[in-house]
């Protein structure tokens, strides 16, 4: 029987503040398992901390809300531990760029096969609205006492350099494009990262849903207004990798798309290289039983406890009588 | 003089083979049927510094340092000064013929605080020795001998002998020289060495054959040049199977027959070794058996930092693999908010901790045992752990299999505490018995035992064990967060579910506080009366037994109460054993007694007397039976501090 919406859904009440773009996110998501037919037992969501780490406890599937800025090491470890998993991994731009930073920047040399989503709304919403790392210099969103002094970083042009094989950005209030993303995301053979711009209704006034659909910029000629951001897609832009030599011109291109922000921001896959191979494939080189026998699947011992583990060879390296 | 006791020192500058001599030096002395024990100092530092190799060989098992040495091997100047008054009368110093000249205060490597000291000790004795030959010739009026090896002169002979026209080639076998002529001096079987050297070197047949022309050289040049040293090592006859090993590797062989099937580290001093050792053998071995597998392995992660290392081996262990992480203090510094977290999800989730000196950076290569109360108390909040401490190589072994049973049984994150003195030591044993090992894997169920019915990963029960399903089983979900919760996994901060939630935690130490049997908690020694009580953990152990070995001789009955579990403390039982004891005496290796406090904290009982130490060397055996002595003669002060190492 096919899998339906409700049967990803919790009972859990979504305590997010109304507007918030959290909603967008979690129903894309939803909508993304749906599509792709997997089924909630499958799948393992793992949160840090911040108002996106809520999102697991809403979505039938695994969950596992982890510490702040860690969820990456814990995802890592599951789904090493059992590749079989879909791992799906939700972070924000506090927790993941910020306190998180050091794991985000080395993931990215693993290419695990997983999915990382970073809700980024530029600040630290469940502390009361502090900068975080990709507010941009000078802003002084609604509870900063001062201006950010700090200038924003560019997650997309970190996550080229750091390795992510598939780069992409999507809009928390285009849930059907964000669930298109995310399911390319989730079905890309290798590590997939995808930056969310998600108004805060609570404590950004900056890039609120009204900037983004530039509600401030109305065309003369039609009298509508003229949204910030735009699909790559909808440009002719292809980031997809087919061939060694295409590598390194994408990977400009993408770097140069990365630079595009404030009046034009764009949305879509900036970078998809499945050359790189993934890191089951390399340990899959050095341990040949691994994906047919990972971690999680071994048997250790038989019924009466007796380990199945022999380890007489290495006894007998270290052997000096007898 | 024949013996089968015999202590021999390796030191050189790091990056001189010292190791590989002492490797190979030990393994001969166990392919004669000896005992070894080798204790292992080094700077950190990569090349240049001092660092060495202490090595005790027996007829007998050995578990300890001792405090002198018969024959000392330097390869260059620097270690015969170090370790010059260390040699026994009677014993012996091999050094580098060129080394003579040197002048002793020019040494570069020598740090102030050194040469503060020994200059002091030179006024104390009235000597004013300018070069290591002025020294030498000062020790020789002690009745030490002294050998000068010219090694450039053995090297160039080598070189011609295999063509090689470039000296520089060759002089890292200097120790493999200097090893020749120690062997030549006590007139060991050189067949033993022979074969030492070729595993060695294993597949290099080479190398192995220029180090043992250099050998051959250095050992007949021994016999026919340097005269008599008065001491023949004999071998032993022995059919006992043994291994000889270091911690760090009798802790990987724990972990693999124990079913650890993913292991994260980030390199440290002196954890990394155990990792290391891991991955080489990441493709394991299965036994015949019923149970079906296409194939066992383990991953080794290296992670980017501490903070990883312990949340992957969590994310892991979920899933339901056996899964650990092995560090030292820094690292363990680190990892205390992911151990908080383990403890309120109720993770079995295995770390390693290798004390060293500390706080701080401390003394990364050097020994300490001064982090229990903080393997005890770190992280915040209030969640069940358990705390494992081993004694000696072979306690490294099976404790590293209990780690994961305890760990699974209760669900909950166990720490097991090594020292730097366990990891980097070596000693033979009789070989492991894997027949003694047993897997316990707890409440864990499969997807069989749920099917059809609600699951709830943290279901109140009166053990406080809620039945554990491995992450990613079928047909069921289940949630997980560092958030108080309820039942199912999800956040709660309702007043009377958070009351319940954390008292069901708490009561699976109860559970294991009752479970867990007295054999597995402690060790007890001694005679049936005894006039005095020692209380130890970890490493001491072996100096411990042995000083008391021969108090016993002259009339000195003891006790010593080895503690294997710190965490719950088998409390009743130490009450008990040190309510009767006449004098009650803590042995541990830091400053402020932790054992000493933990015990009157849970007991009320206090010590009588303390024997500390914490200058970043191991206890040797010497020196505790010295503080006991003193003890049991009624003329030790409370408080003694030991001081013994170089």
């Amino acid at each position: 029987m096919a899998l339906k919406l409700t049967d990803y859904r919790t009972p859990v009440f979504v305590d997010w503040c109304p507007g918030c773009g959290d909603f967008g996110i979690l129903s894309a998501v939803q909508m993304a398992l749906v599509d792709l037919q997997l089924p909630p037992s499958k799948v393992a969501i793992f949160s840090g901390i911040g108002c996106h780490a809520k999102l697991p406890h809403f979505v039938n599937a695994y969950g596992v809300h982890t510490l702040h800025g860690r969820t990456l090491p814990f995802a890592v470890g599951a789904k090493l531990a059992n590749p079989d998993l879909e791992v799906i991994v939700v972070t924000g731009d506090g927790d993941g760029l910020g306190i998180g930073a050091g794991h985000f920047v080395n993931t990215g040399r693993r290419n695990i096969d997983m999915t990382v989503l970073i809700h980024d709304n530029g600040v630290y919403g469940l502390t009361k609205g502090q900068a975080s790392p990709t507010l941009k210099l000078g802003l002084r969103t609604k509870s900063l006492p001062k201006p950010n002094i700090n200038e924003g970083i560019n997650p997309v042009a970190i996550a080229l350099a750091a390795g992510y094989t598939f780069i992409a950005r999507g809009y928390a209030y285009d849930v059907r494009h964000l669930k298109e993303v995310i399911k390319k995301g989730i079905q890309h053979h290798g590590l997939a990262l995808i930056i969310i711009q998600q108004p805060c209704p609570t404590y950004n006034d900056i890039n609120t849903k009204e900037w983004y659909g530039g509600e401030d910029r109305i065309d003369p000629a039609t009298g509508k207004p003229v949204p910030r951001l735009y699909k790559l897609e909808e440009t002719g832009y292809d980031g997809v990798v087919h061939s060694p030599e295409e590598e390194f011109p994408k990977y400009l291109a993408a770097l140069m798309k990365a630079q595009e922000w404030g009046d034009k921001i764009p949305i879509g896959v900036f970078y998809q290289n499945e050359l790189v191979p993934t890191y089951q494939k390399r340990i899959s080189k050095r341990i040949p039983s691994y994906m047919a026998n990972p971690p999680a699947k071994q048997p250790i011992s038989d019924a009466e406890g007796k380990p199945i583990t022999s380890i007489l060879k290495m006894l007998e390296e270290l052997k000096v009588t007898g | 003089m024949i013996s089968d006791e015999f202590v021999w020192m390796a030191g050189g500058p790091q990056g001189s083979g010292v190791d590989s001599a002492a490797n190979i030096f030990g393994r001969a002395c166990c392919y004669g049927g000896l005992h070894v024990y080798g204790k292992r100092e080094y700077h950190s530092n990569i090349k240049g510094l001092h660092s060495y190799f202490h090595i005790r060989v027996s007829s007998k098992e050995v578990g300890a340092d001792v405090d002198y040495i018969d024959l000392l091997c330097t390869f260059d100047a620097e270690s015969v000064v170090r370790h010059v008054w260390e040699v026994a009368p009677g014993g012996g110093i091999i050094c580098d013929a060129e080394a003579l000249g040197t002048r002793i205060f020019d040494i570069p490597t020598l740090p102030r605080p050194f040469i503060e000291e020994f200059r002091k000790t030179l006024d104390e004795k009235g000597i004013r020795p300018e070069t290591v030959g002025d020294l030498l010739n000062e020790v020789k009026k002690n009745n030490v001998r002294t050998y000068a090896v010219p090694y450039i002169t053995l090297l160039k002979e080598v070189a011609t002998e295999i063509g090689e026209e470039k000296l520089s080639k060759l002089t890292r076998m200097i120790n493999v020289l200097a090893l020749g002529v120690s062997f030549g001096l006590v007139n060991y079987d050189k067949t033993y060495v022979e074969k030492a050297i070729k595993t060695i070197f294993g597949a290099k047949p080479k190398i192995i054959s220029t180090n043992l022309l250099a050998l051959n050289k250095a050992y007949d040049y021994a016999k026919q040049k340097l005269g008599d040293f008065g001491f023949k090592l004999k071998t032993v006859q022995t059919d006992e199977k043994r291994i000889f090993l270091q911690g760090t590797q009798a802790v990987a062989l724990g972990k693999l027959i124990g079913g650890c099937r993913l292991q994260t580290y980030y390199p440290i001093t002196p954890a990394a070794d155990e990792s290391e050792y891991l991955e080489e053998n990441e493709v394991l071995e299965l036994v015949q058996s019923k149970v079906k597998s296409s194939g066992g392995s383990i991953i080794v992660m290296q992670t980017e930092d501490e903070i990883a290392a312990i949340n992957m081996a969590s994310g892991a262990a979920l899933t339901g693999t056996r899964a650990a992480t092995a560090t030292s203090g820094p690292g363990f510094s680190l990892m205390v908010e992911g151990l908080g977290w383990a403890g309120n999800n109720e993770v079995p989730v295995v770390i390693t901790y290798y004390q060293r000196g500390a706080p701080s950076t401390g003394l990364p290569t050097r020994h300490g045992q001064s982090d229990l109360r903080f393997a005890l108390h770190a992280s915040h909040g209030e969640f069940p752990r358990i705390v494992l401490c081993s004694g000696d190589i072979e306690e490294c072994f099976y404790d590293a299999i209990r780690a994961f049973n305890y760990a699974e049984r209760y669900q909950t994150p166990v720490i097991h505490l090594i020292d730097k003195a366990l990891a980097n030591s070596t000693k033979s044993y009789k070989m492991f018995d894997p027949g003694l090992v047993k897997i316990e894997r707890g409440q864990l169920l499969t997807e069989a035992d749920i099917k059809g019915k609600e699951y709830k990963r943290f279901a109140f029960t009166e053990s406080g064990i809620s039945p554990r399903l491995p992450l990613g089983t079928s047909d069921v979900v289940f949630w997980n967060t560092g958030d108080e919760h309820d039942e199912l996994g999800h956040i709660s901060e309702e007043p009377m579910m958070r009351t319940r939630m954390l008292e069901k935690r708490m009561r699976k130490l109860e559970t294991a506080d009752k479970e867990i049997s007295i054999q597995e908690r402690v060790n007890f020694f001694g005679d049936t009366e005894a006039s005095a009580t020692i209380v130890s953990w970890g490493s001491p152990k072996g100096a411990v037994l042995e000083a008391m070995e021969r108090l016993r001789r002259e009339g000195y009955k003891m006790h010593f109460l080895q503690v294997r579990m710190l965490h719950p403390l088998p409390k009743e039982y130490i009450a008990e054993a040190l309510e009767k004891a006449k004098k009650k005496i803590v042995v541990e290796g830091n400053y402020s007694a932790q054992l000493a406090g933990i015990i009157r904290e849970q007991t009320g009982i206090a010590m009588d007397y303390f024997v500390l130490k914490w200058n970043g060397r191991p206890m040797s055996s010497d020196e505790v039976y010295e503080a006991l002595r003193l003890i049991m003669q009624e003329k030790a002060p409370k408080r003694q501090v030991l001081t013994h190492g170089t």
